[in-house]
């Protein structure tokens, strides 16, 4: 019997889920609302050396690759299933579409993360 | 073979028939503001990896009234899906024990919102001190 591939995707979506679930809202709110708008938190927070310097280390490329990777997998997932409730009908061509999408993504925010610094 | 005259039930606006089917639409819509969000943060990274001019354009553009307000309504969104992924995990982890006994829903549910607070709390407060 073929194994399912089915555990890794929820697997991902999961963790994905619970990522976003536990800091997503903090995330959102500090960089698209705070730092730009300099409210509660200075402009200079999200700067050209600070951010340079949080992805030049292991730590923050992990939160990085973390956020990124993870927040891909859950909502490409999840947006896989909501298409059936729309009224598309989905097959395995989709379904790879959807889930190439997530590990392209998360390929690309590898590869920057090893050329930015 | 001749068209077979089956009759389907129209899917137009079905999540408008009935309140709890709107919620749960809601909650399927915070997808694409989880994966707009990392696609922005992914754009952010590469303009960081292509140099100074390039990331100060991004960073400026996060600025501009529209990108604010996506983040406002992404904001309201996700907060909506934590809500619900903490009001299923009753439902979506194993049976758990203390003592003997069945760790109650309600506990459950508590110790999720209470854990993302605390995070997001230590994490704002972290960026506080290190952006002084």
């Amino acid at each position: 019997m073929k194994r399912s591939n089915k555990p890794i995707f929820w697997s991902l979506f999961g963790a994905g889920g619970m990522l976003s679930a536990l800091i997503g809202p903090v995330l959102i709110f500090m960089t698209g609302i705070a730092v730009p708008l300099g409210f509660l938190l200075p402009r200079e927070t999200m700067n050209y050396d600070r951010m340079l310097t949080f992805v030049s280390n292991g730590f923050g490329k992990l939160v990085v690759l973390a956020v990124i990777g993870l927040f891909l997998f859950h909502g490409l997932h999840r947006m896989y299933h909501c298409l059936h409730d729309v009224g598309i009908h989905v097959g395995a061509g989709l379904k790879a579409v959807f889930h190439g999408l997530a590990i392209a993504g998360t390929l690309a925010t590898c590869y920057l993360l090893t050329v930015v610094g | 073979m001749a068209n077979v005259k089956t009759y389907v039930r129209p899917m137009g606006a079905w999540w408008r028939r009935n309140p709890f089917y709107g919620w749960y639409m809601l909650r399927e819509l915070s997808c694409v503001f989880v994966t707009a969000y990392a696609v922005v943060l992914l754009v952010g990274l590469a303009r960081l990896a292509q140099g100074r001019p390039a990331y100060e354009a991004w960073r400026e553009s996060l600025a501009s009234p529209s990108a604010v307000l996506f983040h406002m309504l992404a904001l309201a969104v996700v907060t909506y899906h934590a809500w619900t992924w903490f009001k299923v995990m009753p439902k979506t982890l194993p049976f758990l024990t203390l003592a003997g006994r069945r760790i109650s829903d309600r506990a459950i549910i508590s110790a999720g919102v209470v854990a993302a607070v605390m995070s997001s709390v230590l994490i704002f407060l972290a960026v506080s001190l290190a952006s002084l």
